[in-house]
C-alpha cells in the first residue's frame, strides 16, 4: 500500500474499509477531562476523532491542546484548523507544532463568523482562506517548505482533508467547488450534516460523473436529532442546512419520550443507505454533545468492530 | 467615493464642551455626496449645537464654513487667515481631511464629526454600500468584477463559503453574498469555467498589513 503519511484515517481509505469518524467539541474552561471523558466514549468505535476549533466562534479550549490530549491516550486525532483566528505564520507554526507531537491528521475550514460566537467585535484573519490552507499543509508536507520557500526540516506529514456542504447555495458550484478542494489537495472530505437524503444522492452522481469519488475519499456527515425542538431548530436557524419536512414532522409526530429513539434510528437510516451510495467511503458522526451514543449508532449500522489493523 | 455617517450629537458635545469659539468645518467633496459632511450638515449641526449650549446657559461662538477639499493643501490653507479666531475646529471631512487639517494647524485642537465607514457607492438616496477595501492590489479582473475582499465577510478568495444560502451571508439576511454574485456573474459572462480557476495565495503586503502606504509617482512631480 503506497501511503502517504502515518495517519491511520488514510491506512483505512486505504485498505478499502468503510472509515468512521466522529468529533469531540474542547470545553469552555481548561479542564482536559472534559475532551479526554467525551473521546474515551467513542474510542473504540471510530478510527479518528476530530477535535473542532472554537467552533460557533465561541472561544474555547484549544483544538491543537485537545489533540495533543487524546494522541496521549494513544487515540488518532483530527486537528481542524479555522482560517478565521490564524495568520500564515501562525497556522504554519501550528502544523509544526501538532506534527511534533505525530498528529497526522488535518482538517482545513473557513470558521464560523466570529458574529456567531462571544467576541463579535474581534477581528477576523482570513489571510489563507480553507483553500489555501490545504495547498499550505500539501505543500509543508510533499515539497518540505514553507510558503515562503524556506525549507522545513522534518515537515509535518499531515493527511489533509476539508469540509463540503453539499446543500449550501449556489447549488451549480457545489461539485465545482468540490473539485477545487481536490486541486488544492484536499485527499479525505468530510460532509455537513446530512437529511436530505436525496439530494446528496443527486450530488454523489454529479461527484461521480466528475470523477471526483475516486480522488477523494468521502465522507457523509450524520448528526443524530435528540429532539423534535432541535429538528425544527436546525430546519430553520442553522444556515446552509437541508431538512425535508417530512423529517421534521417524523420527530414532532413521536411522543417526547421516544424522540431521542427516533433520532437515533434516523441516522441509522441514513448510515444504511448512504452505505450503497456509490462514492461514498466513510461516515462522519457529529453527536452534538451526545457523544455517548456514537457507539450505540456504528454498532445498529453495522460499522463495528473498527479494523484493528487496517494496514 | 468614501462613505461616512453622522457622529451622534452627544459624542461632538462631549468633545468640545470645554471650547468657546469653534468652527464647524464641511467638506465638499464625497462627505457632501454621502450627505455626512457637507455644507446642509455643517449648518444643522452647528444649528443644533448653537441650540444645545444655549439651552444649558452656555453661549458659544460657533461658525461654519465648508471647503472644497480638506485633503488638499490648497484647500486647507483658506483657514489659514482665520484660524486663530478659533480655540477648536470639528472637521465633518473624512478620517483623511480631518488629520490632514490638523498636520496644517499644529495649535489647534480638532475633533472628528462624522464616522468614516468604507469606500463605497450611492445605492440610492440614504443607502450606500461599501465596494473596496483598498486592498492595494485589485484582484477584480479574476472574480468577474466583484470584489471578495470588500464584500464577502470573510474575504475568502475562493469562496462561497457553507453560509451562503438563497444568495444571502449567513451573518446578515439582508447582505447579499458576494460569491453568489461572482458566480451568477461568471455565469452571464459564458466565463462560469474561470471559477475552477484556485485563486492564489493573496499577497497582503500592499494591504494595511504591509504598513501605511503611499502612492509616489515621479513622472507628476514637479
Amino acid at each position: 500500500m503506497n501511503l502517504k503519511t502515518p495517519s491511520k484515517l488514510e491506512q483505512v481509505f486505504a485498505a478499502g474499509h468503510i472509515a468512521v469518524t466522529s468529533e469531540c467539541g474542547p470545553p469552555r474552561g481548561s479542564d482536559p477531562e472534559a475532551v479526554t471523558k467525551k473521546a474515551e466514549m467513542i474510542k473504540d468505535h471510530v478510527d479518528a476523532i476530530n477535535i473542532t476549533d472554537n467552533q460557533t466562534a465561541m472561544t474555547r479550549l484549544c483544538s491543537l491542546a485537545s489533540c495533543i490530549h487524546i494522541k496521549q491516550m494513544g487515540l488518532e486525532p483530527i486537528l481542524q484548523m479555522v482560517t478565521r483566528d490564524r495568520n500564515r505564520i501562525a497556522m504554519q507554526s501550528d502544523l509544526l507544532g501538532a506534527a511534533s507531537f505525530d498528529i497526522h491528521n488535518l482538517l482545513c475550514l473557513s470558521g464560523d463568523h466570529q458574529s456567531f460566537g462571544d467576541c463579535a467585535q474581534g477581528q477576523n484573519v482570513h489571510d489563507l482562506d480553507s483553500m489555501q490552507l490545504i495547498q499550505t499543509a500539501r505543500q509543508m508536507r510533499d515539497e518540505g517548505k514553507f510558503l515562503g520557500g524556506d525549507d522545513i526540516k522534518r515537515p509535518p506529514r499531515m493527511f489533509v482533508g476539508a469540509a463540503a456542504n453539499p446543500f449550501a447555495d449556489p447549488y451549480e458550484i457545489r461539485v465545482p467547488r468540490l473539485a477545487k478542494k481536490v486541486a488544492a489537495g484536499a485527499e479525505y472530505i468530510q460532509t455537513q450534516c446530512i437529511f436530505n437524503l436525496e439530494k446528496f444522492e443527486q450530488w454523489m452522481h454529479d461527484v461521480r460523473e466528475r470523477g471526483l469519488h475516486e480522488k477523494t475519499c468521502i465522507m457523509a456527515g450524520i448528526t443524530p436529532f435528540k429532539s423534535a425542538g432541535m429538528a425544527k431548530f436546525m430546519a430553520k436557524r442553522v444556515p446552509g442546512m437541508d431538512i425535508p419536512d417530512a423529517l421534521v414532522k417524523r420527530m414532532s409526530d413521536t411522543p417526547k419520550d421516544k424522540q431521542q429513539a427516533e433520532g437515533i434510528k434516523i441516522a441509522i437510516e441514513s448510515i444504511q443507505r448512504l452505505k450503497e451510495c456509490q462514492g461514498v467511503k466513510g461516515f462522519h458522526i457529529m453527536a452534538i454533545e451526545w457523544e455517548e451514543k456514537v457507539p450505540e449508532i456504528c454498532e445498529a449500522a453495522g460499522m463495528h468492530p473498527r479494523p484493528e489493523n487496517a494496514g | 467615493m468614501i462613505v461616512a455617517d453622522k457622529k451622534p450629537i452627544e459624542e461632538i458635545v462631549e468633545e468640545i464642551k470645554d471650547h468657546e469659539r469653534i468652527l464647524i468645518l464641511g467638506c465638499n467633496e464625497c462627505v457632501t455626496v454621502c450627505e455626512a459632511g457637507g455644507k446642509k450638515e455643517v449648518e444643522i449641526l452647528a444649528s443644533a449645537l448653537r441650540m444645545y449650549f444655549l439651552n444649558q446657559g452656555r453661549e458659544k461662538n460657533i461658525e461654519e464654513l465648508t471647503l472644497e477639499r480638506q485633503c488638499d493643501s490648497e484647500y486647507v490653507e483658506e483657514i489659514r487667515g482665520v484660524s486663530d479666531q478659533y480655540d477648536a475646529l470639528v472637521s465633518l471631512a473624512c478620517g483623511v481631511g480631518v488629520q490632514f487639517t490638523a498636520e496644517h494647524y499644529p495649535g489647534l485642537p480638532i475633533y472628528p464629526g462624522v464616522n468614516t465607514c468604507f469606500l463605497g457607492a450611492t445605492e440610492h438616496r440614504g443607502l450606500w454600500t461599501e465596494r473596496c477595501q483598498a486592498c492595494g492590489q485589485c484582484i477584480l479582473a479574476r472574480t468577474g468584477g466583484i470584489c471578495p475582499v470588500s464584500r464577502c465577510a470573510k474575504r475568502i478568495m475562493n469562496g462561497p463559503c457553507g453560509g451562503s444560502s438563497n444568495g444571502k451571508c449567513e451573518i446578515n439576511p439582508d447582505l447579499a453574498c458576494a460569491w453568489q454574485l461572482i458566480v451568477d456573474r461568471l455565469d452571464s459572462l459564458g466565463r462560469l469555467e474561470e471559477y475552477e480557476t484556485l485563486s492564489p495565495v493573496k499577497d497582503w503586503s500592499a494591504d494595511r498589513a504591509g504598513g501605511p502606504r503611499k502612492v509616489e509617482r515621479e513622472d507628476v512631480q514637479s
